[in-house]
């Protein structure tokens, strides 16, 4: 039975968004998820310290940080966690908050993401060169120059689509991510 | 003949009185039929409450007496005493628990009244049918069996054997020593562990009072305390003791080598015959079979043909011993954590990573390497170590508890390493636990003499360089959490502090002797906080690791606090077995021995020249499972018969509601 | 065999290869697939980094689609993340009432429905190393891949988190080398065999993506890689089609081909490259496949007897470990 805190919102917000989330009170900070990440040299702070900025209330700093945003969900912080918190769908979690509240300083990562869901949400597929189109252009105008063989390779060797790839019933997938859309905000 | 029945109401400071109305329950339970007098009082257990009692039975002729307090776990024997003291058998005391049963799980004062009132009229109306009870002396064989060699066993053994009483010790392996004796210094005070616990083994192997069966295991036991029976076997060493002189000839000529797994923790090597290791008590070697050219293909017997007294026996046999014991401690201790289950780590596919009791036989001067610390080429100085912590301890994954001891055993390495080679020592925790007597004094001597210390349970260990100065290396991946950052660092050599966990057999040897594991599979004690050499089974004690991680000083305090508790009973001579027991009536009993399976300390036996159950009242615990479940009612329970059981019901529901007024009351449930 | 078929978005175009390779050997080794209808994206690890109950929708669209293939409770997938997203959807929406009843709403906003627990989710190497199993690849094998150095390379979310890897130790698996060495193959005991390649970072830090690239193709490369082989269309294009990009980075020169593994089961059972879309690769496998057929040192016949001036220390055995 858990003690719900009262003088630390912040940290009931995040415990109820993530299955399993409760475990985030019995966290040793150990050190095992940041010293696990393959990513972590490259975050602002590390999952370790989110967490300890959890427990300290910090909800703006938290969602700030890029950290959520470098995890590259290869799930060894979940594996590895002595406490079996779990740490890639808390950092999913807080990615999530961070776009609900629009709190986050680097848009790279969100950018690419809602860029990603975009072509999903509009055709029903991914659409890589779309994808890699407008975020670049937005995010890394001379990226493309660094990765033209990768570009030309991949258009010579037929592996370039060229235009999305439309599903039949898109139309009811659009009335379904709607739905889900407005059940989500009033969750 | 009527009863007089006393009532005493206590209101445990604030804890009873604070919900319920103790005054008006006083009064309450003096107007039922059969109390003459009805008390209240702050606290019935201290001595004032007590001579309360003491006093209404010798002046008001009390016969009967009932105390509404807290759970009979606590003081029923508190107030069983005070009544055999002032000359009224003690089970015709009966408790209510007002306190656990209704003040501490209601805030509602009038239900809590209600309960009060319907729990003391139970109590009043059974206490009149209850009988007088005695409990049955039985006699204490003043026989002890250790099972377990280790330092806890030793200690016990020595201080019942210096005492007077004979002991059995049985020891799985070759030799007794235990775990202890593959250490090679002991912290914090850095004496040599074979030093010091060598000098005990041979006291234990000359006693005259210690029998030592060594090789052996114990295979079955039945009775009851201070009357078991134990049947042991001895396993066949292939060498007969009666001719062994220990001279190790047979040793020496052994052609066949082999990975030495237990002693030398899989460092070393033994031959096919052979001692753990030289101080060895008994010093009788023991042929491997398994691994034994004769026994593989019918040659060699090298060790035969040299030995001087002729010993070797190749066709002996597993001899059995039948034993008479009073009281049997179980000290069993532990097995290490098997650390290829954290392939993080690397160990067993890294070659210079290794665990702690692989490190103990290396620094060992008398170890696989003559006491140098070096890689696994047997050859190279390592320049750098890294100690990992809580590798299987403090892991939900793996085994949840602290293992007591490595945060010492790190700080021990460390000095063992800075004291024998160049090299540089960083040890990676959690948290540094070092709770007792020198040791705080012993991790600042540490800092002092220069070992490292980094805040961060590693996360992995690898040979994958990123870097060209990692590169032949192994890297410690870990986040300085102190610092804040994630680090890699190269070592030369890693060694895993793996965790104590309970021995994979644990469970099959509880059951063996009549006791329990916990959840996490060590025995459980009696009382964690206040009886922690005990078990629920009277004449079974534990002692050391096998109840719980713990270092040398408190597996010897508990070997000796075994010990003592043993010897009392023996000095007594007599155990005091209670009364409340069930017994089968014969004349009722068809002998369809329902019972006799369903009875979880098989107290029950099947008389077949009868064709009756038989209840042995030293067994029984009193449950009551064989009463309800005999299909002829055969089977009736002491101090809890059917008319006793009925009273009380009969004044749970009844006597509160007149009591209230008379009107039927409907039952009240909480909103 | 019969499975529910789940290409993933990848598999149309850029992983090609690897769909038309992993029907070839299906076919070959006789197991049914039937392409799931209409199916959509699984949103990798992006739509739920923005909306739970829409990221979860998207996935059950699939999982309600598979449930049209009557008979079929097995679904596979080829991709890892397609794997975890259904697998994972299938366990949470099982777990998690208020999700569930979300999510069940919107899609009966589009006229579907889905059952949490009516599907099995499998990723391809399960299925062929559990269902197909070692002895049937070992008899298929006509020509075997001797004298070619493999790296099996697992990537995470097959064998992370630990609730969906069907037993495998989730830091050193195992089943993927298995079958490499079934095939013939020398199989590179690959320490970064379980690592992640960076997913999407290469688009959001340079030097954090293409870091996690290098540390990759630098470990093959330490120990003499052929060829590594990949069991997920995003760690093949990480490695293959950035390793150029990755070299410019850091200064360095590796030349490793990336290939999926279903190609090397393809070209071990004497189907022809080209039909494996061998060639596909950015970095070119050619010169590494001239290797199969090369001699190879034979394995030494029974354990070598211990030198006696050896002073090594034994290796834990099986036992060891524990006292």
């Amino acid at each position: 039975m858990h003690r719900k805190s009262a003088s630390n919102p912040f940290l009931e917000e995040v415990v109820a968004t993530a299955p399993g989330g409760d475990a985030l009170r019995t966290c040793l900070q150990c050190g095992t998820c940041g010293g696990s990440c393959p990513s972590g040299p490259d975050m602002d702070h590390t999952p370790r310290m989110l967490f300890a900025m959890i427990n300290g209330g910090m909800r703006e700093q938290v969602l700030r940080s890029n950290t959520p945003w470098y995890c590259v969900s290869c799930y060894y912080c979940t594996v590895r966690c002595p406490k079996e918190i779990p740490i890639t769908e808390i950092m999913y979690a807080l990615k999530r908050l961070a776009v609900r509240d629009g709190v986050y300083d680097d848009t790279t990562a969100p950018d690419f993401s809602k860029t990603f869901i975009h072509w999903v949400e509009e055709y029903g597929r991914s659409f890589e060169l779309g994808l890699m189109g407008v975020h670049m252009i937005r995010h890394n105008p001379f990226g493309a120059f660094k990765i033209m063989d990768m570009g030309v390779g991949m258009v010579t060797k037929g592996r370039m689509g060229f235009a999305p790839t439309r599903i039949k019933a898109l139309d009811g997938l659009k009335r379904i991510l709607a739905k889900a859309k407005e059940l989500e905000a009033q969750a | 003949m009527s009863e007089k029945v006393g009532v005493y109401i206590c209101h445990c400071g604030s804890n009873i009185a604070g919900t319920v109305d103790v005054v008006e329950l006083a009064k309450f339970a003096g107007e039922l039929p059969g109390v003459t007098v009805s008390r209240e009082y702050k606290f019935m257990c201290s001595s004032l409450g007590q001579e309360l009692v003491a006093e209404d039975i010798q002046k008001q002729g009390l016969t009967r007496v009932v105390v509404g307090a807290c759970s009979p776990h606590l003081h029923e024997k508190t107030f069983r005493r005070a009544c055999a003291t002032a000359g009224l058998n003690p089970y015709l005391m009966q408790m209510a628990s007002l306190r656990e049963q209704v003040s501490w799980v209601t805030e509602d004062k009038a239900l809590a009244l209600d309960k009060a009132k319907a729990m003391i009229s139970g109590a009043v109306r059974r206490v009149q049918l209850q009988e007088e009870l005695e409990p049955t002396p039985v006699p204490v064989n003043p026989n002890t069996l250790v099972v377990g060699g280790g330092v806890a066993g030793i200690q016990a053994a020595l201080e019942l054997a210096d005492a007077g009483y004979p002991v059995f010790m049985v020891e799985r392996e070759p030799s007794i020593g235990g775990h202890m004796a593959q250490f090679d210094k002991t912290f914090p005070t850095l004496d040599c562990s074979a030093c010091i616990l060598t000098p005990k083994m041979s006291d234990v192997g000359t006693h005259d009072k210690i029998t030592l069966l060594s090789y052996a295991e114990v295979e079955e036991v039945t009775g009851f305390v201070g009357n078991f029976h134990v049947r042991i076997r001895k396993r066949a060493r292939g060498v007969d003791e009666k001719d062994c002189t220990g001279c190790g000839i047979c040793i020496e000529k052994c052609p066949r080598k082999v990975v030495d797994e237990v002693f030398e923790a899989g460092m070393g090597y033994r031959k096919a015959i052979y001692r753990p290791f030289p101080q060895a008590v008994p010093k009788f070697p023991v042929i491997d079979r398994a691994n034994c050219t004769f026994y593989e293909r019918g040659t060699c017997k090298a060790c035969e043909k040299f030995c001087p007294t002729n010993a070797i026996k190749f066709d002996q046999e597993d001899s059995f011993l039948d034993l008479d014991i009073g009281n049997i401690i179980l000290a069993t201790g532990w097995d290490l954590f098997d650390a290829r289950r954290l392939s993080q780590f690397g160990y067993g596919r890294l070659a210079n990573v290794f665990t702690n009791l692989e490190f103990e036989r290396l620094c060992n001067a008398a170890g696989p390497t003559d006491g140098k610390i070096v890689l696994r080429d047997g050859v190279t100085e390592p320049k750098s170590i890294a100690l990992v912590h809580c590798v299987g301890s403090r892991d939900k994954t793996t085994n949840p508890q602290c293992s007591a001891v490595c945060c010492m055993a790190a700080l021990k390495f460390g000095h063992l390493v800075m004291e024998k080679t160049q090299a540089e020592v960083t040890s990676f925790y959690i948290d540094i636990r070092a709770p007792h007597k020198n040791y705080e004094e012993f991790y600042d001597r540490l800092q002092d003499e220069g070992m490292h210390f980094v805040r961060g349970r590693v996360a992995e260990v690898t040979d994958a360089a990123r870097r060209p100065e990692e590169e032949g290396k192994l890297i410690v991946q870990v986040e300085d959490t102190l610092v804040g950052k994630q680090r890699r660092l190269p070592f030369d050599m890693v060694v895993l502090m793996s965790g104590l966990q309970p021995r994979a057999d644990a469970k099959e040897v509880g059951l063996r002797f009549g006791i329990s594991c916990s959840m996490d599979g060590w025995f459980t004690e009696r009382h964690p906080k206040l009886d922690p050499v005990a078990t629920m089974t009277d004449g079974i004690f534990i002692a050391g690791v096998c109840q719980g991680p713990k270092d040398i000083p408190d597996s010897v305090a508990q070997g000796a606090a075994a010990a003592s508790r043993i010897q009392g009973m023996i000095a007594r001579g007599t155990v005091m077995i209670e009364p409340v027991v069930a017994t089968i009536h014969e004349e009722h009993c068809s002998g369809c021995r329902i019972c006799n399976n369903l009875c979880p300390f098989n107290a029950i036996e099947f008389l077949a020249e009868k064709g009756v159950s038989y209840i042995n009242a030293a067994l029984c615990k009193g449950c009551g499972t064989c009463v309800a479940a005999c299909p002829a009612q055969a089977i009736s329970g002491a101090h809890f018969n059917n008319q006793q059981i009925n009273a009380e019901i009969e004044g749970l529901l009844y006597d509160a509601v007149r009591g209230n007024g008379g009107a039927p009351k409907p039952v009240a449930v909480p909103a | 065999m019969k499975y529910s078929y789940f290409p993933g978005c990848s598999l149309e175009k850029n992983a090609a290869s690897y769909d038309v390779s992993t029907r070839a050997v299906a076919s070959r080794l006789g197991m049914q697939f039937t392409e799931i209808e209409d199916w959509n994206c699984c949103g990798a690890t992006e739509y739920v980094s923005l909306n739970l109950t829409a990221a979860y929708s998207l996935i059950a669209r699939n999982l309600a689609q598979a449930t049209k293939n009557t008979g079929l409770d097995q679904v596979v997938a080829p991709c890892s993340a397609c794997y975890l997203n259904l697998r994972k959807a299938d366990k949470v929406l099982g777990q998690d009432a208020r999700l569930a009843d979300r999510v069940g709403k919107a899609l009966a906003a589009g006229g579907l429905s889905y059952k949490p627990g009516s599907l099995h989710v499998r990723h391809l190497l399960d299925v062929l190393y559990q269902d197909i199993g070692l002895e049937a690849l070992t008899a298929a094998v006509t020509k075997p891949l001797t004298g070619l150095r493999v790296a099996p390379y697992y990537g995470c979310m097959i064998v992370r988190p630990s609730f969906h890897n069907g037993g495998e130790d989730p830091e050193y698996p195992i089943s993927l080398d298995k079958i490499l060495k079934a095939l013939g193959a020398e199989v590179v005991d690959y320490p970064m065999k379980a690592h992640c390649c960076g997913g999407h970072m290469t688009q959001i830090s340079e030097d954090t993506g293409f870091e996690m690239i290098r540390r990759l193709i630098k470990g093959a490369d330490d120990y003499q890689t052929d060829v590594i082989a990949t069991i997920c269309p995003m760690c093949q294009l990480n490695l293959d089609g950035f390793q150029g990009a990755m070299n410019r980075h850091f200064s360095t020169n590796y030349h490793i081909p990336v290939l999926y593994f279903t190609q090397l089961i393809g070209l071990a059972m004497g189907m022809a490259p080209k039909d494996m879309g061998i060639g596909d690769e950015i970095v070119s496998a050619a010169k590494a496949l001239t290797k199969i057929g090369t001699a190879v040192e034979p394995e030494p016949a029974g354990p070598a007897r211990r030198k006696k001036d050896d002073k090594s220390l034994p290796m834990p055995s099986r036992g060891g470990g524990v006292a």
